[in-house]
């Protein structure tokens, strides 16, 4: 099941060139991107780890394609993505965000049902590949 | 309009109308541009020329469907205090930028503190922040030398240039670097890191100024400050020149920057010792013989005559 989170990822996966092009736009817009990576695709899972520190000053895309590049080297099976921060006055969070590489397979998520107190019914969404332990998730 | 573009991109065509093709890059502007800012240097305006030239002939062989390869422009800057190093490599940004070889045109200025770490570990991300920066860009790297430290074998600034070679080399096509310094320590800078020498293509060679390009830049300086030499003030300043080239720490341009900066402090006083009168624009505008002339150079020449 094809995890859908942040912008872009109801479309096909973007190219680097795509890629490459979001990166300047939030260059061009002042923000600060970031790459992060997970292996837990739980939508609830917001704090993914970071790849180096957010890239401050760029002027290019180059150097932020660089640094994925790194990242896909060594987390290539994991989930990556990229995000831009705002941080003027009365935004300071996250304007964008999208993924930019995932596993190659993506297991989804099983539904749990909890029967509670009277006949109330209780739901959890676990991800298949969470089963197994954290840094082996992914390898097939 | 965008048709014709995409029926030209698509087939190769036989025949090119250079004129056309020369106007279409717009880089005449930029060519004479540096002609009349830039006083002298001959080989660093020649190369130039030769960078646009190829740029014009790379977009010409594009159109002629035949193979290109994007040229290595890390470039070498060797020349004495003062000859327009570091001018010409802020211009060159913007230069290459609109010769369409680097995408954004900005210049990102380095010394070795901003490239080389203090203790292990340190460097690698310091260096890679640094080019990330950079990146469409041109790094200019000013007194490279200092970055190559011989004497002390523990010295982070080896790793530092060698991740410095190794983007100078994978991506030429995001970067740009410029090193520049003074000409003898330089030679020796590259003797002990032949990989850089041979990474770089272009090594200029910035000649000291003649005593009349030096008078022109004056007069440029002067110009963009709203100042004027009188005719026997810029005789004076001839003869300044001369005096000021044969003492020692003289530095070019910077030398003759420095002296315009004391000769305005001496008109400015002398104008204000006469407070009981109207000064027009053009009092104010024009800096007189006597200005010049009373600056120490011309007394410690006539110490030295007077001395054996």
């Amino acid at each position: 099941m094809r995890v859908t989170q942040g912008c872009f990822s109801f479309l096909p996966d973007l190219t680097d060139e795509q890629i490459s092009a979001q990166v300047q736009y939030c260059l061009q817009k002042g923000w600060a991107v970031n790459i992060e990576f997970t292996d837990d695709p739980h939508p609830r899972n917001t704090y993914w780890e970071m790849w180096g520190l957010p890239m401050f000053d760029l002027r290019d895309a180059a150097g932020v394609m660089r640094e994925l590049a790194d990242c896909r080297r060594v987390y290539g099976d994991r989930y990556i993505r990229i995000c831009g921060f705002d941080a003027s006055h009365g935004w300071e969070s996250v304007r964008i965000s999208f993924i930019v590489n995932r596993p190659k397979e993506e297991p989804g998520f099983r539904l749990d049902r909890q029967e509670a107190v009277g006949r109330n019914t209780r739901y959890t969404t676990r991800s298949y590949a969470a089963d197994r332990p954290e840094g082996s998730r992914y390898e097939g | 309009m965008t048709q014709v573009a995409d029926t030209s991109q698509a087939a190769p065509v036989d025949t090119v109308d250079l004129r056309r093709e020369f106007e279409a890059v717009d880089i005449a502007p930029v060519l004479e541009q540096l002609d009349r800012e830039l006083i002298g240097l001959v080989p660093v305006k020649t190369r130039i020329r030769e960078i646009a030239s190829l740029l014009l002939v790379e977009r010409i062989r594009q159109k002629m469907g035949l193979a290109t390869t994007f040229p290595t422009l890390h470039m070498s800057f060797s020349g004495n205090p003062g000859t327009g190093k570091t001018t010409v490599a802020m211009r060159m940004a913007g230069i290459l930028h609109r010769l369409g070889f680097v995408r954004r045109g900005h210049v990102i200025s380095v010394t070795r503190d901003d490239l080389v770490g203090q203790y292990i570990g340190h460097t690698a991300p310091k260096t890679k922040e640094v080019l990330k920066k950079a990146m469409g860009g041109v790094l200019f790297i000013d007194e490279a030398y200092y970055l190559y430290r011989p004497e002390n074998e523990r010295d982070y600034g080896q790793e530092a240039i060698e991740i410095l070679l190794q983007i100078m080399e994978s991506q030429r096509e995001d970067l740009v670097v410029i090193l520049a310094g003074y000409h003898d320590r330089m030679e020796k800078f590259f003797q002990s890191n032949p990989g850089f020498r041979s990474r770089i293509a272009h090594h200029i060679d910035f000649p000291d100024y003649s005593e009349g390009e030096l008078l022109s830049i004056a007069d440029l300086m002067l110009e963009a400050q709203n100042y004027r030499f009188t005719p026997e003030a810029r005789d004076a300043f001839k003869k300044y020149i001369m005096a000021r080239k044969t003492q020692p720490l003289f530095a070019n341009a910077r030398s003759i920057r420095n002296a315009l900066d004391r000769i305005r402090l001496r008109q400015a006083n002398r104008l204000v010792s006469r407070l009981d009168r109207v000064l027009t624009s053009e009092d104010v505008m024009s800096i007189e013989a006597a200005d010049v002339l009373a600056s120490r150079v011309f007394a410690q020449q006539e110490e030295g005559r007077a001395r054996p």
